[in-house]
């Protein structure tokens, strides 16, 4: 802990400079100049999945946990979506920007530091996953999914989980050394917690050891929080603050850490 | 003033000792030139001005900040042309410089203005709009260069300025350095160029293995490690005439290929006893820079 304290102090007095919003602006401004296909994306994928599953898959599932397989299926894709869209932004697109253009040595060459680098990027990618939730919101609620004006408060609990999975990622970019590398975190820890945190079925009928395993990962907390806010069904505050506490903490940790990797990546 | 005060600088990468305890004062105004062959420990001294590398031992200023401990600070009255273009591929020209200015926080009129004057200064201002792929490898190091002078730095840091790029550019970007130069501001550039060292630099030093073998003017590295007068040597024959005249009228010599370098402090004999042996090929010429360099640094290939 006494290692690790004047790296969070260091985050936080970045956080507090605010310095991190020039770099968020940069990677807006260049998502700008593309939103046309970025956004005909965010709203046409999940249209296209939720009309296929909700309903296809839907007809042979029939109700669960008190809802249309649709509702169940599309509060689970926000946070879904959530996950992948901050994952992919801070892998590839980070790892393209730090290794590739050189975009991060030439941001360090100016008053800003690698702290707000980071946060900047993480900040990014929480705004990338803002965006594809509320997309999925908007698609979700003219399919009748969404019971409710509370279902706002998925947003920011998306824009969390972007945080969070960004800030993992960052991780991994700090020590790939190509993109094939990535393949390693999809395939033996991303599409595990995709599958078994409750996105396509309720967790409920599971062996003990994926239900205790699911509740590691943030994941499974997303939905948590979600999933009874998109159905208008009750969650006790306490519960509420527990679940959005995991992510954040998942989130501070990974930050520290991908701050440290990347010093020693790219300050030696 | 001391723009850059460096003692007993040392960086060491896995046991080797890339930069080994360097002494470097850089005046306020000079342009200072740091020569050296490939990994001589000029990118990691560069890297550590910077404050990108932390040192491993030794203090250093720059500007008067203790650097990498106000690294952040002292990079707000620093810039940078770094010797990979780092442009943003997803910009235009004028929108590159714009972001940049971001990063230290300027923006308003006064900005556009500046962005204006930069435009004209690196001779884009007909390119505003074009995109970085667009450009030619010398307007990308002019549009680099511009994007480093975004902040109105007192010191520019330039690693190899002008690496890769044909003639005409190379003059383009030297024009652009002495306008700067005489604005007084300071310039510290690498090179392995031995014509750029010496036509742009007030004082270089020269370093190999990680240390600074010498630090002076041009001129004055030149007077006082090479004769004043070279003459080189070629053709067949060049070993006998060498053995038979050319060793008693030398006063120092050098062999690099085919090539003999005859050193001398008065070439009239030398001369006088090849003009009586026309098969050999011969060049009178003062001493230069790279005499020098070659001469500190030795002659084995570097890789």
């Amino acid at each position: 802990m006494t290692a690790s304290a004047p790296r969070y102090g260091r985050l936080m007095a970045a956080f507090f400079s605010l310095r991190w919003i020039a770099v968020w602006r940069r990677h807006a401004r260049v998502w700008r100049k593309l939103a046309g296909p970025a956004l005909l994306g965010n709203i046409g994928e999940p249209l296209l999945y939720l009309l296929a599953l909700g309903y296809g898959l839907g007809a042979f599932v029939g109700e669960l946990q008190g809802m249309d397989y649709v509702t169940f299926l599309a509060s689970g894709f926000v946070c879904a979506s959530a996950m992948n869209t901050a994952t992919f932004e801070s892998l590839y697109s980070a790892y393209t920007r730090m290794a590739v253009q050189e975009t991060w040595n030439a941001m360090l060459y100016t008053p800003l530091a690698l702290e707000d680098v980071v946060l900047g990027e993480a900040a990014w990618a929480a705004s990338k996953s803002l965006l594809s939730a509320t997309a999925i919101l908007l698609v979700a609620a003219a399919l009748g999914a969404v019971e409710g004006w509370q279902a706002i408060g998925v947003l920011p609990v998306a824009f969390l989980t972007g945080l969070c999975f960004g800030a993992m990622a960052l991780v991994i970019t700090a020590v790939a050394r190509n993109y094939d590398f990535f393949l390693y975190y999809f395939t033996l820890f991303l599409t595990p917690v995709l599958l078994l945190s409750g996105v396509f079925f309720p967790l409920e009928g599971m062996p003990d050891a994926i239900r205790i395993g699911a509740e590691v990962f943030p994941l499974s907390h997303a939905i948590a929080l979600v999933r009874p806010w998109m159905t208008g069904q009750d969650l006790a505050a306490l519960d509420a603050m527990t679940h959005a506490a995991v992510i954040a903490a998942y989130t501070l940790l990974a930050l520290a850490l991908a701050t440290r990797l990347l010093r020693r990546r790219i300050m030696r | 003033m001391m723009v850059v005060e460096a003692r007993g600088l040392t960086k060491r990468y896995s046991g080797s000792t890339v930069v080994d305890g360097i002494d470097l004062n850089v005046r306020a105004g000079e342009c200072f030139g740091v020569l050296g062959p490939n990994g001589a420990g000029k990118t990691t001294t560069l890297r550590m001005l910077l404050g990108m590398t932390p040192p491993d031992g030794g203090s250093l200023q720059v500007l008067g900040y203790p650097v990498p401990a106000k690294a952040r600070e002292m990079r707000a009255q620093l810039g940078v042309v770094p010797q990979q273009d780092s442009l943003d591929p997803d910009f235009s020209v004028l929108e590159n410089l714009r972001i940049y200015a971001r990063y230290f926080r300027l923006r308003g009129p006064d900005l556009e203005a500046r962005i204006q004057e930069l435009l004209s200064f690196a001779n884009l201002s007909q390119r505003t709009d074009a995109r970085i792929d667009e450009l030619s490898g010398g307007m990308k190091r002019r549009l680099s260069l511009a994007r480093a002078l975004i902040n109105s730095p007192q010191l520019v840091i330039l690693d190899e300025p002008t690496t890769g790029l044909d003639p005409q550019a190379r003059q383009l970007i030297w024009q652009r350095l002495r306008m700067l130069i005489a604005q007084q501001r300071t310039l510290i550039l690498t090179t392995h160029y031995m014509d750029e060292a010496q036509r742009l630099c007030d004082r270089i030093a020269i370093m190999d293995h990680g240390r600074i073998l010498d630090v002076d003017a041009p001129a004055a590295l030149i007077r006082r490690h090479i004769e004043p007068h070279v003459v080189e040597v070629h053709g067949p024959g060049v070993d006998a005439w060498f053995e038979a005249e050319g060793r008693a009228l030398a006063k120092r010599d050098e062999k690099i290929g085919e090539t003999l370098f005859c050193y001398a402090d008065d070439h009239h004999a030398l001369m006088e006893s090849l003009n009586r042996h026309p098969a050999l090929q011969h060049l009178h010429r003062p001493a230069n820079l790279e005499d020098v360099f070659l001469k500190l640094t030795g002659r084995d290939l570097r890789e």
